[in-house]
């Protein structure tokens, strides 16, 4: 179970404090598959950040009764003069796995073959894509974190990744944050809308679609 | 292995004790990957560096015969002064800058800011100690240098100037992070503080007025007992540890209270 009581974060900005979350609650149990639905800027980004123990809260608390991912296929911690096999080695080391174990595996997901013994400031973008991709399923988590669509490479990579995400770990939980309805129905049972720093909860995904894009609209107007 | 992750044991100290511990091997090495790579004599740059520091120090003081009003061998003085200022002016140099080129680390709940500090120190402590411990074999071996008389000593002075240069750094990087004064600021005050931290003179050999002033400075405690240690009888040596253990534990508290509020304030990126 993952909890979030009350949990508020406000950031300064140039223009004083903005409150991105005002307090938020949350529960998420075990194998539990939950959406996070939310224009740009909502505090998706945030609350995942939140979750992940990666920033903390100002206000309230976050309890994980499981173990929580970082943002999945987040590539972002690559060190570019490192090679793509010394990543791997250094994401082993801080979760205590033993690197050799998954050398094979990332070799052959990722499918970067000798690239992976390069540097990754060579890599093309979906190279590295790839990469972070395979070593997000190297160590195993209860609940995964997923910003945004998992896009990764052509048709046929993005595939073997929502075959090894979702039905190779199908019994995980997992919190997709995304701005897209279609990809939050298609893998989650429940959904939260994030807006002006305030949770709504729907059950029901076409409603909450139904809030977020009359929302837009009037935004749009 | 994996029960290292196990959340509800998480909060327990000795399994926090060997997340951190792993997290600053993890941190360390790659460290020593970024900086120094694979390429020429790889690591080995971690002590030749500073090596070259010291002897060309070294050399441009015999040249100069700078005056330091000892008898003492001018390369056991120069030897002695400027290896310690290594570690108090680069320790902190390293910490300035060390969050912001990290801050996707942060992504990973285990990895902390002072874990980034920590490994970081750790590797300025190693190329520094083991540069020091290199050039003081060479210098005995070619008998340039006695052997130390105490090195008890030698081992005290230098492991105070460790704390002090760790926790001056750890104190000023995590305030450095959203004031870049401090950056600015440091860099030529590690250029005025230097003639006066004790390493290139004795305390003794100052008038008494000097004397009180200059003790005021922490490092030139540390550096007083370092060469008490070397050169014992020779000199007399000025020194009081209590005060400069009391000044880096000040800066400690004070530099991992501050590393406690960026906790807040820092984003991951």
């Amino acid at each position: 179970m993952i909890t979030l009581t009350d949990v508020s974060k406000s950031y300064r900005t140039r223009g004083g404090w903005v409150k991105v979350l005002d307090r938020i609650n949350l529960q998420v149990k075990r194998g539990e598959k939950v959406g996070i639905l939310g224009r740009n800027g909502a505090g998706k980004s945030t609350m995942i950040r939140l979750i992940s123990g990666a920033e903390q809260p100002d206000r309230g608390t976050v309890t994980r009764q499981m173990t929580v991912s970082w943002p999945i296929a987040f590539g972002g911690a690559f060190q570019g003069t490192l090679t793509g096999l010394d990543n791997l080695r250094f994401i082993c080391r801080i979760y205590g796995v033993a690197p050799e174990d998954k050398i094979a595996f990332v070799e052959e997901f990722s499918e970067l073959g000798r690239y992976l013994r390069e540097p990754v400031k060579n890599y093309s973008s979906g190279m590295r894509a790839r990469l972070a991709f395979a070593i997000s399923m190297v160590i195993d988590f209860d609940c995964f974190l997923i910003d945004e669509v998992v896009a990764v490479g052509d048709d046929r990579f993005t595939r073997k990744c929502q075959e090894e995400l979702f039905e190779k770990r199908r019994d995980r939980a997992m919190i997709i944050v995304s701005h897209s309805h279609d990809y939050i129905k298609q893998h989650c049972k429940r959904v939260v809308m994030l807006e002006n720093g305030f949770l709504t909860y729907f059950d029901d995904m076409d409603k909450a679609y139904h809030v977020y894009s009359s929302d837009n609209q009037s935004i749009t107007n | 292995m994996f029960d290292a992750i196990n959340p509800m044991g998480e909060r327990s100290l000795s399994r926090s004790w060997t997340i951190q511990r792993r997290v600053i091997g993890a941190l360390l090495l790659r460290e020593i990957l970024t900086r120094f790579g694979r390429h020429n004599i790889g690591f080995l740059w971690l002590f030749v560096e500073p090596m070259m520091f010291t002897l060309g120090v070294t050399a441009l003081w015999t040249f100069a015969k700078a005056g330091h009003g000892s008898s003492l061998p001018i390369v056991a003085f120069a030897l002695t002064g400027y290896s310690s200022v290594l570690l108090w002016r680069n320790m902190p140099g390293r910490c300035i800058s060390a969050i912001e080129p990290n801050l996707s680390l942060l992504y990973h709940r285990y990895v902390k800011i002072i874990d980034i500090y920590y490994a970081r120190l750790t590797l300025e402590a190693m190329g520094a100690t083991i540069s020091f411990v290199i050039l003081t074999i060479f210098f005995i071996s070619i008998k340039w240098l006695e052997p130390p008389e105490d090195v008890l000593k030698v081992f005290a002075g230098w492991a105070m100037l460790t704390w002090f240069g760790g926790a001056l750094a750890i104190f000023l990087g995590s305030l450095a992070y959203d004031n870049e004064l401090v950056d600015k600021i440091w860099h030529p005050a590690s250029y005025l503080i230097f003639p006066l931290s004790g390493a290139a003179f004795l305390v003794d050999a100052l008038p008494k007025a000097a004397q009180e002033l200059v003790l005021y400075i922490p490092m030139v405690h540390g550096v007083e007992l370092l060469r008490e240690g070397y050169f014992g009888s020779a000199i007399t040596a000025h020194y009081d540890m209590a005060y400069m253990a009391s000044f880096s534990a000040t800066l400690t508290f004070l530099g991992l209270l501050r590393v406690r509020a960026l906790r807040n304030r820092v984003i991951p990126a």
